[in-house]
Parts: structure tokens; sequence; C-alpha cells
């Protein structure tokens, strides 16, 4: 069967796939932000002595990642305002992504914090400091550049999972794809261009991620 | 005369068991299917990963990248819509189940390439010095070597398609999530149908979790 490519009204609509882009990156920036936050909080948690912080940073952390985003997503907008929590779209989708993310997050980091060498916290002890500046200022810097790989393609897939805000009507890059899809049905040329913003961000955040871990390279 | 009693949750969940039934096992039947396509083609993208001359080599890295680049959704969607554009005319269920192969042979390319190249070369040289063909070097020294390293993160793919799979719920294939959709919008009880839902796939997926750990824990070689 013939078809003909033509990207002219997709080209037409290109400012409104740009607008989704920039929300799509609003929503991953904003979300992982938070999610980096308690993603740390449960990586200490889960490293801590005290079984009371452990087992909820535990169980927090299993159910989470064995649970289909989708299903966190629809539950968060359409089952919480039955307990009395009603969010907007964006508030909704931004909580279930920061949520989702910490778990991943502190699976990442807990990697980081088991990689960090005993010495270095006996050092600090033996030169007087307490367990909190411990933490602050020797075992998360060391950690984070452990990290750095493993947390830039967490980011990239975080991202990427923002296209799921597109099922509750949140109108960001996949939402506005399918919209034009539907009302110019240029099929083929609206994924064409939709898939491709995607894999350029990525690449993209890719690069950047690349280049902070450069940067925070220790010289040798 | 008395008002008739509202049905409970649990009136509910019986007058909808079998459709939350078949949604399980369209779930199930999914996610098996995308992960014996996806891991069969994914292991054609691993070798033309690894060992393909630079045309393939490179016509696959194209592949993984753009596969990795963009998101599942997005690929369900455009499976949906495009491939019947272009004259293929798949059923829902078809396009959705070949979107998810194609998100998993990717995975499943990268995890193959990446275990085949940790393998120190000298194992192949050795191979080499007795005498191995390469085919016998690859099914007698690299696959005995490789496949301990990928076995546990491909049980994390596995999960992975399982979790996915609740994406074609959005292009109509009536599996778990939509059949739960269904049920929420004649019953309005939207709160413990999602929840159950979740619960199943957490069930789903934990199991599959395990049966990972006790994969990796079979196949280490104690030191």
């Amino acid at each position: 069967m013939g078809y003909t490519l033509n990207f002219s009204a997709v080209w037409r609509s290109f400012d409104r796939l740009l607008a989704g882009l920039g929300l799509s990156l609003m929503l991953a920036v904003v979300a992982i932000l938070i999610g980096c936050a308690i993603g740390l909080f449960v990586a200490f948690a889960l490293r801590s002595r005290s079984s009371w912080l452990r087992s909820p940073a535990a169980l927090y952390v299993t159910v989470i990642r064995n649970t289909p985003i989708l299903v966190l997503v629809l539950f968060t907008y359409f089952a919480l305002p039955q307990l009395g929590v009603r969010l907007g779209k964006i508030e909704s989708f931004v909580a279930t992504l920061a949520a989702y993310s910490g778990a991943y997050l502190a699976e990442v980091f807990r990697a980081g914090l088991i990689s960090v060498p005993p010495g270095l916290r006996e050092a600090g002890l033996a030169i007087g400091l307490t367990e909190m500046q411990i933490r602050t200022s020797i075992t998360l810097p060391v950690m984070l550049r452990n990290v750095l790989p493993a947390l830039s393609s967490t980011f990239i897939s975080l991202f990427k999972d923002t296209s799921l805000a597109a099922a509750i009507a949140v109108p960001e890059l996949t939402f506005e794809a399918r919209k034009i899809n539907v009302e110019t049905f240029r099929v083929v040329e609206t994924w064409i261009v939709a898939s491709c913003l995607y894999v350029a961000t990525c690449t993209v955040l890719a690069v950047l991620m690349r280049e902070v871990e450069r940067r925070l390279r220790i010289p040798r | 005369m008395s008002a008739v009693e509202p049905l409970s949750f649990l009136d509910h969940l019986w007058l909808a068991r079998m459709p939350l039934l078949r949604g399980l096992g369209f779930t199930v039947t999914i996610s098996f299917l995308a992960i014996v396509a996806g891991s069969l083609l994914g292991i054609v993208v691993g070798l033309a990963l690894t060992y393909g001359a630079w045309p393939l080599r490179w016509l696959a890295r194209l592949y993984t990248d753009f596969i990795r680049g963009t998101p599942v959704l997005v690929l369900v969607l455009a499976s949906f819509y495009v491939l019947s554009t272009v004259g293929l005319q798949l059923s829902p269920f078809q396009a959705g189940v070949f979107a998810l192969a194609v998100f998993c042979s990717s995975h499943v390319g990268e995890i193959l390439r990446g275990a085949l190249q940790s393998i120190p070369v000298s194992q192949t040289e050795a191979a080499k010095a007795i005498g191995l063909t390469f085919p016998q070097t690859f099914a007698y020294v690299l696959v005995p070597q490789a496949i301990r390293q990928i076995l546990p993160t491909w049980v994390n793919t596995a999960a992975e398609m399982v979790k996915a799979s609740t994406l074609l719920s959005v292009i109509g294939v009536g599996e778990l999530l939509l059949s739960t959709q269904e049920i929420i919008s004649r019953t309005f009880m939207s709160l413990p149908f999602y929840f159950l839902a979740g619960a199943l796939y957490f069930a789903i997926n934990f199991g599959i979790e395990r049966f990972g750990k006790y994969i990796e824990h079979r196949t280490t070689i104690s030191a």
C-alpha cells in the first residue's frame, strides 16, 4: 500500500509538540528533585540499625518497584479522592512520579552507600565528627560520585515515564502527539516526530550527565 | 417497603470475577508472548551488537538506542496507529504485543552484549589455542559464562514486561487494568478495585522478583 509522507501538518502543530516536551521536562525535573530527597532519606533508612526505620523503607521500595506505574498514576488520580485527597492532574502526576522515582533512586543511593568504604566513617569519627556531620560531609559526596552513572540512566527512564501523564490527560508530549494524530490523520509522521523528540531529549540528557560525571571526577 | 441494600465491594467483586480473571489471563499471555518473542529477537540483536560486521553493528546500535530512547507508551501507540496505516492490519492485541516485544528485544540485546563483552578476551584466545572453532567457542566457553550474568537481569526484564503490559489498556486490549477500569466505571468503586489490581500486579511481580533472587543465588559460583 502506498503512503506518502507529508510532514507539513505536523510542522504546523510543531509548537504544540514543543510545548508538550517542555511540560514533560518540567514534570520530570520536579518529580526527580522530590524523588531524590525521598530516595536519599529512604536509602539512609534502609541502612539504619533500627528496624523501625528499615522495615517501612523496605516495604515502600518493594511495593513501588513491583507495581506498574500506570496503576499508581490512575490510583493517585482516581482512587485517592475517595479518601479525601483531591489533587489536580499535574500535582497528582508529579506526586506519583516523585513517589515512584523515590523508590528507584533509593535503590541507586543504597548501592552507592554500600560502596563507601567503612574506613571513611571511622576516620570521621576519629577526628571527632558527629554521625550527621559524617553523613553530610563525607558519605554523601563520596556516594554521589559513585552513583552518577546509575543516576543518569534512572533520570532518563523517569523522563520517559512522564509519557504516562497522557493517561490522565496532562498535555505533555505524548498527549499532544496523540491529539495531532487524531486531528490530522498524519499518523506515521506524528509518531516519527514524537519519537525523535524523545530520543533527542534522552540523548541530550545522557550527554549532559556524562559531562557532569567528567567535571566531578577526582583528578588522578 | 425496605430499600434495596446497595451492593458491597465483595458483591461487586463476585459479580466481576470472570472479567477480572479474563483480564489477568490476558496480562499473563501478553507478557509471556512479549518476553518469548522479545528474547528471541533480542538474542539476534545482542549478537549483531557484539559480533556483527560494522554496518550490521551500526544498525543494531541505532535500533537499540532508538527503542531505548522512546517511552514504551509511545511505542505502543505508534505500533497501534502506524502499522495499520502502512497496510498491516493488526488487532490491538497483536500491535501491543509487537510493541512490547520490540521494547523487550532492545533490553535483552543490551544485556547480552554487556555479558558477552565482560568475558575476558583471554577466554576466547585460550579456546582458539586449543583449536576450537568460533561456534564451538561460543557454545562451550562464552555462553556458559554469559548465562550466569544474563539470567538475573533477564528475570528483571520479565517483571518489567508485566508492568509494561498495563500500557496496552490505552489501546483497548482487555487486560487486567482495562477490565478493572471497566468495572470501576460501572461500580464507581475506584479505591478498592484499583487497590486490588495493584495488589495482583504486585503479587505477580513479587513472585518473579523472588524467582530472580533464587536464580541469582543458584548461578553464582561461590568464591
